[in-house]
């Protein structure tokens, strides 16, 4: 389907939820708690088919998180952008799309170690880049440190 | 004194261990970990500890000019530089609605298609010597030199260019660079049966590979697997064909698909891949466009408020550039969808069951490179 195309299917199949387009594709904004039952409707519906999770990362909009979900097609070649805005910042949590795809697994380490998102569902969550320790989380707007040093 | 019985092989235990390969590994190719259990020779399990090489580039880019951001993309994966600079120009030009000269259209895809074939080649070189072979690395690195001498003579570096910038391209090429590119070819083509003599035919490389390192279809997809590994499961995802870019819809050349899912069908497909590189790079030099080499854009780029995505073809598979803008001078959130870090999930399911000397022959041709995974 065209990115027109698309947006039509998804306004008719989703009358709930809003769709907006950004310059290269077609917007979906998802609930937080829907997360995983329209995306896996995305993944399996024979018109769709979204296959393939080809980008999954986060925004902070302060003081808002967002997650995006970049999915694609290995049958038809279209792509979808997928976001959640999650308003809670001490502590968000989201349901882990692994179950899904299996290249959730590092992508949403790499979520948590820079935006400290936590996801329900995942087998190993863990700091994947920075140490255990490292206090705070460094792609967030407010993320603070000593150490940084001007050039 | 009774003799005692000779336990049998069944009731033999032996014990899981963990052995870590890495950060310093030269097997690894860079500074990557790998927590290897391993129950005698044979791989349990697998996880990967990265961030040796971490730089924080996502977060640099947050505080940088758009221009400025493009050079660093050149220190992710350096054996690809001109593609990712390529990919990032790409993603200024088409939110702006900057048309490119086609002069530098030619030498942007011609550049690319040699960075692949740099990049292929000291891959195949390491490759081999991964297996166990060493004449083949110092045969890789003899004919990547060649091309690294044009690229040094017309960008002015070896490694990390900074050629292709949004509008065009830095600089002109060289007069002589028509030529001095189709004798290169030539020479690269007289060396391909060496290759072929060397490794393809060889019985112990084929044995190392052949049946070795499974990633079926499936597995390819929800591991979001991108570029020669997943073309080697029979994923038809080759960006160039899919999502063309600055005229490769103009160009004859074939996606090279294996459904072998295996070590071999990886090397299999690139060593293909060199040679449509090869036949995109002879058709452009044939009427190689004069004129501009690039338009005149304004210092300052600022991109209206709004998200892009560019994607490009690098030598490991789909390169994305994610910008968030919010209007002014500096990128609000750029991200690097990078295909080494999706690759990097293969090393799993390809290696777990098999001998540990096996996981250096699926990691070296999955081609994973460090910088690129770390970012």
């Amino acid at each position: 389907m065209t990115k027109k195309e698309l947006k039509q299917y998804l306004e008719v199949t989703y009358p709930n939820l809003e769709v907006k387009e950004t310059f290269n594709f077609p917007l979906l904004l998802v609930n937080k708690e829907d997360v995983i039952p329209v995306l896996k409707q995305l993944k399996d519906a024979p018109e769709t088919r979204f296959n393939f999770l080809f980008c999954e990362t986060a925004v902070d909009q302060n003081p808002n998180l967002e997650m995006i979900y970049h999915l694609s097609s290995t049958y038809y070649h279209h792509d979808l952008e997928v976001k959640v805005i999650l308003e809670e910042r001490e502590n968000p949590i989201i349901d882990s799309v692994y179950s899904l795809w299996e290249a959730a697994d590092l992508y949403e380490d790499e979520i948590y170690d820079m935006f400290g998102i936590r996801f329900k569902g995942h087998p190993n969550l863990r700091r994947i880049m920075l140490t255990d320790e490292w206090n705070g989380f460094p792609l967030r707007k407010d993320y603070q440190d000593d150490k940084i040093i001007s050039l | 004194m009774e003799n005692q019985p000779i336990p049998s092989p069944t009731e033999l235990r032996t014990e899981e261990f963990v052995v870590n390969i890495g950060p310093q590994h030269p097997a690894t190719h860079g500074v990557l970990r790998i927590e290897a259990t391993l129950d005698g020779e044979t791989v349990k399990n697998i996880l990967p500890h990265l961030g040796y090489i971490h730089r924080g580039i996502e977060k640099m880019t947050e505080s940088m000019l758009f221009k400025q951001s493009i050079y660093l993309t050149s220190r992710m994966d350096y054996l690809s530089a001109h593609i990712n600079n390529h990919a990032c120009s790409l993603a200024v030009e088409n939110a702006l609605g900057i048309e490119v000269p086609a002069r530098a259209k030619v030498i942007r895809i011609i550049m690319d298609e040699l960075q692949r074939l740099t990049s292929h080649e000291l891959w195949w070189g390491s490759c081999a010597m991964d297996i166990g072979a060493v004449t083949p690395f110092f045969l890789g690195f003899r004919d990547r030199e060649r091309i690294l001498e044009i690229f040094e003579a017309n960008t002015g570096n070896r490694l990390t260019m900074n050629y292709i910038t949004p509008g065009g391209i830095m600089r002109d090429v060289l007069p002589t660079f028509v030529t001095d590119v189709k004798e290169l070819l030539k020479k690269i083509k007289g060396y391909r049966h060496e290759y072929d003599q060397l490794i393809t035919g060889n019985f112990i490389f084929q044995h190392r590979t052949q049946g070795v390192g499974y990633l079926s279809k499936e597995q390819a997809i929800s591991l979001a697997c991108s570029g020669p590994v997943a073309r080697a499961s029979g994923v038809s995802c080759d960006v160039r064909k899919h999502y063309p870019y600055d005229g490769y819809e103009k160009l004859d050349f074939q996606e090279v698909i294996d459904y072998g899912c295996d070590n071999w069908a990886r090397y299999v497909v690139r060593m293909e891949e060199m040679k449509q590189s090869i036949h995109i790079i002879e058709q452009l030099l044939d009427n190689f466009p004069t004129g501009d080499y690039r338009t005149k854009i304004k210092g300052v780029i600022k991109l209206p408020l709004g998200e892009y995505y560019q994607r490009v073809e690098t030598a490991r598979g789909e390169l994305g550039v994610y910008i968030v803008a919010d209007g002014s001078n500096k990128p609000y959130r750029m991200k690097f969808r990078t295909p080494s870090f999706s690759n990097l999930g293969a090393v799993k399911p390809t290696t777990v069951g098999l001998k540990i000397a096996d996981l250096m022959a699926n990691m070296s041709t999955i081609d994973l490179v460090v910088p690129d995974i770390d970012r």
